[in-house]
């Protein structure tokens, strides 16, 4: 073998570049926990877990400072598998540290695969309202509804980022192109009445005109969402139709005819339809008496299927989500005076995964630790 | 004397500490101890009028203890009573603790007036030394009572303040505020302020009351009516709704028949209902007549109303009365003071045993333990039959289990090594995680009920447990590395057997605590994912205790590799102290989260000298081999 790849095993095998690795994720997971006081957990698990490479901004400059979760983690998965494969040795001795490595390298990737597969969605329900669709508490979409029907719409959702990256959209459900112009990703708006230093409106058609949009720092708080605003062109065969100001702050969508049809634009939060809705019948936000200690949050809710079947009566409470459909509905918070109970829905097929490799760990140590004790017990008694 | 001397110790600290737990030999009356155990419903749960009274105390003031202007002292029971029915005495007493010096100024203190001037030289002496205080802490309401429109303007500057951001000065408004506010809603909690005679009162409306009801309706109906009879009964409705308003206190138990714990409701409210049904309600009336006796120093009527008040409670919440009793019991008794106290002897006696007496000492230090762990599984017991809960369900709890966790595992490795190394390990993890937990009481009541997010006994009991179990080892894996470097360098005690079974000690404890770190961590992942759909979320508290886990595995590592030998195995465990430290307290401390439950300032400043002290510990440990006492050839 040659030594140049001599020596890149020994290092990929060794149990040093273990050490520096695990040192390495303390300091990452530490750094990234106090980093949340700022940034939120959301943008903390952007920067410093699903990435390669943590940046630091010095000014407009991005400097690389430290390995990122993908970096250390690929690193120690990859150290796992080189000394797994070159130390292999049959024998009992060592069996509870290859069940525990082996669950490792399952949660490792499983971890992996879940973060790019598991999708974060909230359901907002009024008492007595029926959705067949959960939003995104991040992102927005842009919806161009065709309302000509009024038994059927029929839409067409393009992502917020390609308004962000200005991407021109052709659609063969539109009879015209969508251009995307300026794109603030955080916004307010004010009537233009109330504003009058504001800069003038890209904005020709709909409320956009009368109204000015201000752009605001990008928020990462937990608690706090991005409203952006764009402005939007829509380009016929014949010339344009007009500028539109699209915003989720601007609430209902507006409304204007083109080719002899009745057509809806607005941006709202990126919906994800489901095959069934759901109705809110009851919220119940219950306090321990004489303190306002929340004792328990319920929302009391009817599954409506759809092949008919008979719709399920389903009470979702804190500790005790629904499941069904591959996803998982759970009580996550109130507004409007308990008017309103707010779902999170999450999705994520990757579920199993972290059960089957903790318990192997966990198995694996057990196994492990168990040998030693046995040993140790004995060597004493011998003694 | 080896065989005697430990059972005498053994035997000496058991009865101090189990005198506690007699009837007699408390420092009140017997009939202020029934009162203490009558229940109420407070914070959530019903719990006897004696917790409401300690925990009051201990956030007004740091502590239990009462001093009259005189120098008397009161129980806690006693000034709450005094408060309820005396205000004009509980007004005298020093029960709020000011510590910022400009929240000082504001309420007219400064160095000269605060000073205490002892008069024997000896405690002159003791001042200096600092053994006693120098200067006034605690003031009573009569002395902040001028102020009370300054202190209210400038809390309401401070109070829009995120908790976070407040300076000490607004947070100590803050907080002297919501003590003066709940000092006064209990104040008025079970008779109107500056009500005389409230049972004569109450007697006479009792009397008046068809009349009273028939001219106020009268009046409202715009008919002839006696005026001065409406007006009165008007008065008596206003009085009774500024009661109403504001207490806390539910001390008015729901009616015969009623069994909605809801239902409870404070005075004010329940003699709201007067009106309504024609006659005042006989609890209300049964603790106006205490009230009476207590005023006018009439023991034997006090001691009558209180029995026939508690009886008649007993025949309808049977359950809730025998509980309250238990509590009043289990707070009389201290148990965790006494452990306290126990383990503190129990290492003296241990660290005795390498210099002095082996045999003997090492047997009374085990001996102290064992009895100092049994008396903390009792205390524990009790607070989860109390609670109806798993042993772990706030930062309070979760440092009683970790001293009871770590000492456990002493008990076992000092049945094993019998060098006495386990008893100095249980009397110091067992001192600290109680003096830890005696401070973390000072935020108010420990039973405090579970918010929803938290609220499964079976997570709490599995995923917490588990978890806290993790720590408690780690600590002790730290606390034995601590011993290992403070005996090698500062005495000549550390031979090479001692040093040898210490390494095998920290090393299995490393990897208990790796398992039970890790499962429990997996534990709180599967409680996640069952409840959110989410197995990871990097929340403070997962990341801290990931921390852990990786730390452990680390050290586990190092060692199979070679790379540290016993010394370097040690300074790997002490810094496991500051990891296990930063994920129980550091992590709430950043205020976000879950997991926040439990920020506390004053900790903060705690655990900076904590990481201070561990770090300059793994410093000596590096120190050349031939600075090593017990090294040295």
């Amino acid at each position: 073998m040659p030594e140049v790849l001599r020596q890149f095993r020994s290092l990929f095998v060794s149990l040093k570049l273990t050490i520096v690795l695990l040192a390495l994720s303390i300091v990452l997971i530490f750094w990234a926990t106090l980093d949340q006081v700022h940034l939120g957990v959301w943008a903390v698990q952007q920067r410093f877990f699903h990435s390669f490479i943590v940046f630091a901004r010095a000014g407009e400059l991005r400097i690389p400072v430290f390995p990122g979760g993908y970096t250390i983690g690929g690193l120690l998965l990859v150290n796992l598998l080189a000394a797994q494969a070159y130390r292999f040795r049959a024998g009992w001795g060592k069996t509870g540290v290859w069940i525990t490595h082996a669950g490792l390298i399952l949660l490792l990737v499983g971890q992996l695969v879940s973060g790019l597969v598991q999708r974060d969605f909230q359901m907002s329900l009024d008492v007595g309202e029926t959705k067949n669709y959960s939003e995104s508490d991040r992102r927005n979409e842009l919806a161009i509804i065709d309302a000509t029907d009024p038994e059927l719409d029929g839409v067409v959702a393009i992502p917020e980022s390609f308004l962000a990256r200005g991407a021109v959209v052709q659609s063969p459900a539109l009879p015209f192109r969508v251009v995307p112009g300026e794109y603030y990703p955080n916004s307010t708006l004010q009537m233009r009445s109330q504003a009058p230093g504001a800069p003038p409106t890209p904005a020709t058609q709909g409320m956009g005109t009368q109204i000015a949009a201000t752009p605001l720092e990008v928020t990462y708080r937990e608690n706090e969402r991005n409203m952006p605003t764009s402005f939007v062109e829509l380009a016929g065969p014949g010339g344009s139709l007009g500028t539109w100001m699209v915003s989720p702050l601007l609430g209902m969508p507006q409304k204007f005819e083109y080719a002899g049809r009745k057509w809806k634009i607005v941006m709202r939060p990126e919906r994800r339809y489901q095959p069934f809705s759901i109705t809110l019948e009851k919220f119940s936000h219950d306090i321990y008496p004489g303190t306002d200690i929340p004792r328990n949050f319920s929302s009391k809710v009817r599954l409506n299927l759809p092949d008919g079947a008979a719709p399920r009566e389903v009470l979702i409470y804190m500790n005790n989500p629904l499941r069904y459909a591959g996803l998982t509905y759970y009580q996550q918070s109130f507004a409007n005076n308990d008017r309103t109970s707010i779902l999170e829905v999450v999705r994520n097929p990757s579920w199993l995964i972290p059960y089957i490799a903790c318990s192997a760990i966990a198995l694996g140590l057990v196994v492990q630790f168990m040998t030693h004790l046995v040993a140790f017990a004995g060597k004493r008694r011998a003694r | 004397m080896t065989r005697s001397l430990p059972m005498f110790v053994v035997a000496a600290a058991a009865v101090c500490a189990f005198s506690g737990l007699f009837p007699g030999s408390g420092r009140q009356p017997d009939a202020v101890t029934a009162f203490g155990r009558l229940p109420v419903l407070s914070e959530g749960r019903i719990k006897p009028l004696d917790s409401v009274a300690r925990s009051t105390l201990l956030v007004l003031q740091g502590r239990q203890r009462v001093a009259a202007p005189d120098g008397a002292e009161l129980t806690p029971d006693e000034w709450l009573l005094d408060v309820l029915f005396a205000p004009e005495k509980a007004d005298t007493y020093r029960t709020f603790v000011v510590d910022n010096s400009d929240l000082l100024l504001l309420i007219g203190k400064n160095d000269e007036n605060l000073a205490i001037h002892y008069k024997s030289s000896a405690e002159q002496l003791m001042a200096i030394l600092d053994i006693l205080p120098t200067r006034q802490r605690r003031m009573s309401f009569n002395e902040i009572a001028p102020y009370l429109a300054e202190i209210e303007a400038q809390y309401k500057l401070a109070e829009p303040v995120d908790a976070q951001a407040r300076t000490q000065f607004q947070s100590a408004v803050v907080q002297l505020y919501g003590n003066l506010s709940n000092y006064v809603h209990l104040r008025r909690a079970l008779a109107p302020e500056g009500s005389k005679d409230f049972l004569g009162d109450l007697l006479r409306l009792q009397e008046n009351l068809a009349e009273g009801i028939e001219a106020v309706r009268a009046k409202e109906a715009g008919k002839p009516h006696d005026e001065a009879k409406a007006e009165a009964m008007i008065d008596v409705g206003q009085e009774f709704l500024g009661m109403s308003e504001g207490t806390d206190l539910l001390a008015i138990a729901p009616d015969p028949g009623d069994a909605d714990p809801n239902a409870w409701r404070n005075a004010g409210r329940a003699l709201l209902e007067t009106f309504g049904q024609g006659f005042v309600n006989p609890s209300v009336l049964a603790y106006a007549g205490m009230g009476y006796a207590w005023r006018q120093h009439e023991p034997g009527s006090f001691e009558h109303i209180v029995q026939l008040y508690g009886s008649s409670l007993e025949t309808r919440f049977g359950r809730q009365v025998g509980k309250a009793r238990i509590e009043t019991l289990f707070n009389q008794a201290e148990p965790f003071y006494s452990c306290m106290l126990i383990y503190l002897a129990a290492f003296f006696f241990a660290a005795l045993s390498w210099l002095k007496w082996p045999e003997a000492s090492r047997l009374s230090a085990w001996g102290l333990v064992a009895l100092g762990w049994a008396i903390a599984t009792a205390g524990i017991a009790t607070r989860m039959w109390l609670e109806g809960r798993p042993p772990v369900t706030n930062l309070y709890s979760s440092a009683l289990f970790i001293g009871w966790g770590s000492v456990a595992l002493c008990l076992v490795l000092e049945a094993t090594y019998k060098n006495a190394i386990g008893s100095a390990a249980a009397g110091l993890i067992g001192f600290a995680t109680l003096m830890i937990a005696h401070h973390l009481a000072l935020a108010g009541d420990t039973l405090e009920m579970m918010r929803a997010v938290l609220d499964s006994n079976f997570w709490l009991g599995t995923h917490v447990v588990v978890v806290t179990t993790g720590y408690a080892s780690t600590f002790l894996a730290g606390i034995l590395a601590v011993i290992y470097i403070l005996r090698g360098v500062f005495t000549r005690t550390l031979d090479k057997a001692t040093a040898d079974a210490l390494a095998r000690m920290v090393y299995g404890i490393v990897c208990f605590a790796t398992l039970f770190s890790f499962v429990g961590t997996t534990l709180g992942g599967i409680w996640a994912d069952q409840s959110w759909g989410r197995f990871w979320g990097w929340d403070p508290k997962e990341n801290g205790a990931l921390i852990i886990v990786i730390w452990n595995a680390l050290i586990l590592h190092a060692r199979w590799g070679g790379f540290v030998r016993q010394r370097g195995l040690m300074c790997l465990a002490v810094f496991g102290n500051i990891v296990t430290s930063w994920s129980w307290f550091g992590t709430n401390m950043l205020g976000i989260g879950l997991h926040s439950y439990g920020f506390t300032e004053a900790a903060f400043w705690w655990l900076s000298a904590f990481i201070a002290v561990q770090l300059a510990l793994i410093a000596v440990a590096n120190l050349p081999l031939n600075r090593w006492r017990s090294f040295r050839a």
